[in-house]
């Protein structure tokens, strides 16, 4: 090379030297702001997010209800058959007790449109459990209608004029009344979680959405466990390396990001009409979620079973076990932390899955939780849609609320993964 | 003048004739292997090996970094064979049985061919299961009194017992390099091999660890067959009987240790010893 001598002692006084210094200062703090606002950005959206689920859902968390003293007059209610008395008549003379004035038929019509409309149900349901009633007073308390419910959480404007209010002047003056005599409360919305779908917002809950959920992510785990631990320990461990395996791994990690619409269809075509499994059935929607866990099972429990150190698996090869038992007693219980940590990631990704819910017909209208596996049922997420799309006003704070507890199912199965996660992790 | 000397350690012959020296008093062979070439994919790595192992003693491998010498051991207990892409030829018998039979259980013959690695490699289970789990699934205790005292007596013959008794069902990870190495040894004699393959048993301990294993190797050779592949040839020359030297996938020498190292026949073994390569 050429004659020069290799360049002297860097002169770290300089002005470029500090010029250089400073540069290398600025572009540190940039690369630190970028990564402080990107994160800001994130939580803020977020923070966003919830709060709008907040401010729109709390409300639904309680309840408006009406305590009234409804007479169970011996003529309405026969006490061989408590069952069928006229309890739309008990009901319209404890309202009368409240508002003497309401005569005529539509002013009772009014004054019955503050209680909600299955009042007279509730009332039947008290007496048959206590027959002792009939013939005194029974002091119950039952929700109110939905636009009393409105009204007494304050979203219903006074001041607006009487044709664009949904509470007329002459309901407002019983409400008022109501609330004079102390018999309007608003305890915890336990119905929320209690009662299944309904017609009436006030009476509307998410027991039906919740063993739906329950029953088809319990098939979905059935099935993508067993299968997807298998898949993957073959493959793993006992499959050649030729082109036919790599063709599998390939299809496995594109079936992960298959739109999950797609799965809808398949299940809609095949377990539905072809195997016959009954619309609207959890087997069927869990069956459709198992297909979407698979590759996710898969994924998670090759990679734990790639992070055991060969060094386990050549002891016990030493020792002289079999193939088969090194991988039952060795290779697997130490890879099991790992693939129940992806599992409940992959289940609580299933849980909030809704396109191929609704494909498979879990959105239907039911009112009582369902049975098992094989009866008419909806989801949480599917029950979201169906709220969502309803016109009573009552609805849009349930959607929220709905849509909060969704989120925290969510939160809990992430955190117990997490959790397990840090207890199990094993260090060779 | 340099260059010359230069190719003739770099290339290795086609057909290679082994230095063998006997022994004044030759031992019964209990592992004969004869011409055993091995292959990774297209490259060889062993270019016919053939050496007879004499029974209740120890030999010693020795040879510079990728000579093979690793790769013929685990030749001797079929290890090789989780490697894909690998092949072997030639012929292994142990007690004059082809140990590449395709009627020999493999697994049995890992239960009589134990291996000892490099680095120590514990279970994640407790010291007794560790050493129990080969007894287990062998079959080879009929209760639970008689696993216990398989258990105790591998520990006592692995000079380990003494340091653990008190503590057998704590996990195998949570004891000291040197006392980990001594437990894999445990669990390679817990299921009464005839054969302890040992593959740089004493590279990652430090010297004290070092020589309790060393002393380990001497009472074991009494009842076990040993091969110890190593890197120290001071280590070979304290602990073997029979030494061989591997050099480029070739058995260059073999023969009694104290022969080997103060008057080796080949060249290339000499240079090796005295450190001038390798």
């Amino acid at each position: 090379m050429s004659d020069t001598a290799l360049a002297g002692p860097v002169d770290w006084t300089s002005q470029q030297a500090a010029g250089r210094r400073r540069s290398r200062h600025a572009a540190n703090r940039r690369l630190q702001f970028y990564g402080i606002a990107a994160i800001s950005t994130a939580i803020g959206l977020l923070g966003l997010l919830i709060t709008t689920l907040v401010i729109g859902g709390y409300p639904a968390f309680l309840q408006t209800k009406i305590t009234l003293d409804f007479p169970i007059k011996a003529e309405y209610v026969d006490a061989a058959n408590p069952a069928g008395g006229n309890y739309r008549a008990v009901v319209r003379d404890a309202l009368l007790g409240i508002a003497p004035e309401a005569t005529t038929p539509p002013q009772q019509r009014l004054l019955g449109q503050l209680l909600t409309n299955n009042t007279q149900f509730f009332v039947r349901d008290a007496v048959v459990a206590n027959p002792s009633v009939i013939g005194g007073t029974l002091t119950l308390t039952v929700p109110a209608s939905d636009p009393i419910d409105q009204l007494n959480k304050g979203l219903i404007d006074r001041d607006l004029p009487e044709n664009q209010r949904r509470v007329n002047d002459v309901q407002l003056g019983f409400y008022d009344r109501l609330v004079a005599e102390n018999r309007v409360s608003a305890p915890f919305n336990w119905a929320l979680f209690f009662n299944a779908d309904s017609r009436f917002p006030e009476l509307a809950g998410l027991a039906g959405a919740i063993t739906g959920s329950f029953y088809a992510l319990l098939v979905c785990f059935l099935i993508s466990f067993p299968v997807g631990i298998a898949a993957a320990i073959y493959l793993e461990e006992f499959a050649p390396r030729n082109r036919w395996t790599y063709l599998i791994e390939v299809n496995i990690n594109n079936l992960a990001a298959v739109p999950s619409i797609v799965f809808g269809l398949l299940g809609l075509a095949v377990f539905i009409q072809v195997f016959g499994i009954p619309r609207s059935a959890p087997l069927a929607g869990g069956m459709v979620l198992a297909l979407m866990t698979l590759p996710t099972m898969i994924i998670v429990t090759r990679a734990s079973l790639k992070a055991i150190p060969p060094s386990i698996r050549e002891g016990a090869l030493g020792v002289g076990a079999s193939k088969h038992q090194v991988i039952m007693h060795h290779v697997l219980p130490l890879a099991l932390p790992g693939i129940l940590t992806g599992t409940i990631i992959g289940l609580a990704q299933a849980l909030g899955e809704t396109a191929p819910l609704l494909l498979v017909g879990m959105n239907a209208f039911i009112t009582s939780p369902p049975g098992g596996i094989l009866e008419a049922s909806t989801a949480l997420p599917t029950q979201i849609f169906i709220w969502a799309d309803s016109p009573e006003r009552g609805f849009t704070s349930r959607t929220s609320a709905a849509i909060l507890v969704l989120l925290a199912f969510l939160v809990v199965m992430n955190g117990i993964a997490i959790f397990l996660r840090q207890r199990l992790e094993r260090r060779w | 003048m340099a260059q010359a000397t230069l190719a003739s350690r770099e290339t290795a012959p086609a057909a290679f004739q082994t230095i063998r020296t006997p022994d004044a008093h030759p031992r019964p062979t209990k592992v004969k292997a004869s011409g055993v070439k091995v292959f990774y994919g297209p490259k060889q790595a062993l270019h016919g090996v053939s050496i007879d192992i004499p029974v209740k003693s120890v030999t010693a491998f020795i040879g510079p970094s990728g000579c093979g010498k690793s790769t013929f051991l685990r030749c001797l207990n079929r290890m090789n064979d989780t490697i894909d892409g690998c092949r072997v030829e030639g012929e292994i018998l142990l007690d004059d049985r082809d140990i590449y039979d395709p009627s020999l259980d493999v697994v049995e013959l890992r239960a009589r061919v134990g291996m000892v690695f490099q680095k120590p490699n514990p279970f994640p289970k407790s010291i007794f299961d560790n050493v129990a789990y080969g007894p287990r699934i062998h079959g080879l205790a009929r209760s639970k009194t008689d696993l216990e005292e398989i258990v105790v007596s591998s520990l006592q013959k692995a000079s380990l017992f003494n340091e653990v008794k008190d503590r057998l069902h704590e996990p195998g990870t949570g004891l000291s390099g040197g006392q980990q190495q001594r437990l894999c040894i445990a669990r390679t004699i817990a299921v009464s091999p005839d054969v302890i393959l040992m593959d740089e048993p004493c590279s990652a301990l430090d010297p004290i660890a070092t020589a309790k294993v060393e002393e380990l190797i001497d009472e074991l050779r009494t009842n076990f067959t040993i091969v110890i592949v190593t890197h120290s040839m001071q280590q070979a020359a304290r602990v073997s009987q029979r030494t061989a030297f591997f050099h480029l996938g070739n058995l260059v020498e073999e023969g009694p240790t104290d022969q080997v190292f103060t008057n080796p026949v080949e060249k290339r073994t000499q240079d090796y010893i005295t450190g001038r390569y390798g």
